[in-house]
């Protein structure tokens, strides 16, 4: 019997944490294919950071060093720096990117550091239980934003792949899903994308990856991924923002 | 070697460098100012990393993770921006990294004032960071000593795999003296822990601080414990000036020890037999050597640039046994040593 299809060697046989419906996964399995396929997995550090995510030390078959709410690009600049022949990468949630970690994911693009960060927007806090975001839409529910979220009040969501593609340091930015098998391989196209642009030393990548919270938004998992397509798209809209043209 | 005259900002610097610092992350703030322009100035050319980071918050995360992949790195800052690094700090001890945090303290609260000061002591030895942690606490009275304990901040961090802080207060950073840097670098030290790629290793390398199992984070804390503790027993510094024959004994650290030393000679000239006790570690601080070499004195004097911090410890080692009474000055006033003079006569019995 020939082997049709099976797990890549970026992950490590641990089980994931993640809610049954959340995209999370998915999103590792193409990280950590494309980890594969470029042979860089022996190289390769991820910085993990603080979200559902904080556990994707446990999940990625690579070196790792999980980092404080928000310092990711930080911690990443660090490694980087000492070890530039290492293929640095940092998976940040929406609050840890979008809120906290502003100041660092800001001055890391703009320094240009050669570091590819995997951005995944939930709109939502996951880990904390589903805690309003600079990411949630307007008059969405969470248990902070228990009326919806009110513009005038809390602002209007902020669109962070828009924001960084304006920044000279960023050389490659783009926003992807995964909600189906055609979004899902061109998430995995932007993902390569951006890792080549680090192995050919061209700078700041980062991928948006607009991901489910089925569980933070109150929804069935087949609901979670409408509500992407309907809700989110519209908002944050997908494609490139900026390609220096350093991959291949 | 002949000695040169160095400001202290860069003799730590040149210090740290000669001792193989390979990468410094820091933000400039005033009184420490020329520590981080010297870094940019040889690091560049010395195939050194020097990165000039948006905050503190960030410059101690860029150690974080400089010092996961295993490099030797330092930063440095001021008053505030030690305050902004407690996190990173934290981070550090928990991950047991070994790095070298320079602190030129300056006066506060708040955004205080720009001239030297010691009110960070507590800052220093009881940190900001959450967590059952440690940092060990150097510090020099001039800048001779802080180019060694800068060199020795290396070593100690890699033998223990902990954050080490030297503490030097701005009149340091700022003065220049003459110095004899040790141009050695510290041999290699293996970090087989440390992630910068598996390339071939057998096991996967994980730098973290996190753990879910409240039994297992309790047994990595008992055996953080078990490292301070270690500490204590083998790393202890102190000095002692003329402490044995003394009726009263001075407490003092950094170079406000140096005007305790002067006061000390004017007292002995008046007859009133003082001596000093110099903390080098502030952590572990010298506990059980304070407490034997105060024994049968009439009192005890502990004089800093701030309010009364170190007071504390010194009381706690003292644990009762003789009377400890304070002299401080703070929001970078420095005493005079006719200051410390009077305050020794104010507590002798009969004067
Ligand atoms: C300094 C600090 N503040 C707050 C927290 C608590 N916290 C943990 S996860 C998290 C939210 C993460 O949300 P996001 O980045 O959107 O990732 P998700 O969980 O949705 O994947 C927060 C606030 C923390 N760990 N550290």
């Amino acid at each position: 019997m020939s082997v049709i299809f099976k797990k890549t060697k970026g992950l490590t046989d641990t089980p994931f944490t993640y809610c049954p419906g959340c995209t999370h996964g998915i999103i590792h399995r193409l990280v950590a294919e494309v980890l594969e396929e470029l042979n860089i997995i022996d190289r390769s550090v991820l910085i993990a950071s603080v979200g559902c995510s904080v556990m994707s030390y446990e999940f990625f078959n690579c070196d790792a060093v999980q980092a404080a709410h928000g310092r990711a690009p930080a911690v990443a600049t660090g490694v980087k720096r000492v070890r530039p022949d290492s293929i640095v990468f940092t998976y940040q949630g929406d609050g840890d990117l979008a809120s906290i970690g502003t100041g660092e994911i800001v001055q890391a693009a703009h320094r240009g550091e050669n570091i590819t960060v995997i951005f995944v927007n939930n709109a939502i806090y996951g880990m904390t239980g589903g805690q309003m975001a600079p990411t949630t839409l307007p008059g969405q529910v969470t248990t902070t934003s228990p009326y919806g979220r009110d513009t005038h009040l809390q602002g209007e969501p902020i669109r962070i792949s828009e924001m960084i593609a304006t920044i000279p340091g960023a050389a490659f930015v783009e926003r992807v899903t995964v909600v189906d098998p055609l979004t899902i391989r061109k998430a995995k196209t932007a993902i390569k994308k951006a890792f080549e642009v680090q192995l050919r030393n061209g700078g700041f990548s980062m991928v948006e990856v607009l991901s489910s919270c089925n569980i933070g938004w109150g929804l069935s998992p087949v609901d979670s991924l409408k509500f992407i397509k309907d809700k989110m798209v519209p908002y944050y809209p997908l494609g490139n923002f900026k390609d220096k043209g350093v991959q291949s | 070697m002949a000695k040169i005259l160095m400001k202290g900002n860069e003799a730590i610097a040149q210090a740290a460098v000669s001792a193989g610092c390979e990468a410094f992350f820091g933000y400039p703030i005033t009184p420490q100012n020329e520590l981080i322009e010297y870094m940019a100035k040889y690091l560049a050319k010395n195939n050194g990393v020097f990165v000039q980071a948006e905050s503190e918050l960030a410059a101690i995360n860029m150690v974080y993770g400089a010092a996961g992949a295993g490099a030797r790195v330092m930063t440095s800052s001021s008053s505030p921006g030690i305050a902004l690094k407690q996190e990173g700090i934290s981070y550090c001890a928990g991950a047991e990294l070994p790095v070298v945090i320079v602190s030129v303290s300056r006066g506060g609260p708040g955004l205080g004032g720009i001239l030297p000061s010691q009110a960070d002591y507590n800052q220093a030895t009881r940190g900001g960071g959450n967590g059952d942690y440690k940092v060990m606490v150097l510090a020099p009275n001039g800048v001779q000593e802080a180019t060694e304990l800068v060199r020795k901040a290396f070593e100690l961090a890699e033998k223990y795999r902990n954050p080490v802080m030297v503490m030097a207060d701005g009149i340091i950073g700022q003065m220049m003296e003459p110095v004899e840097i040790n141009p050695e670098p510290l041999p290699p030290v293996d970090r087989p822990w440390a992630a910068e790629g598996q390339r071939g290793r057998a096991q996967r390398n994980v730098v973290n601080s996190m753990n879910l199992d409240a039994y297992k984070l309790e047994q990595h804390n008992r055996d953080l414990q078990a490292k301070y503790e270690r500490m204590e027993r083998e790393d202890v510094m102190y000095e002692t000036v003329q402490t044995d024959d003394a009726d009263v004994l001075l407490v003092a650290y950094g170079t406000p020890s140096r005007i305790v030393k002067s006061a000390i000679a004017t007292l002995r000239e008046q007859g009133i037999k003082a001596g000093l006790f110099r903390p080098k570690t502030l952590l572990p601080f010298p506990s059980k050597q304070l407490k034997a070499a105060a024994q049968g004195k009439q009192f005890v004097l502990v004089a800093e640039l701030s309010l009364g911090q170190m007071l504390v410890d010194v009381k706690l080692a003292i644990e009762g046994t003789v009377p400890v009474h304070f002299y401080g000055r703070t929001g970078g006033v420095i005493f005079e040593p006719s200051e410390i003079v009077d305050a020794v006569k104010s507590h002798r019995k009969g004067d």
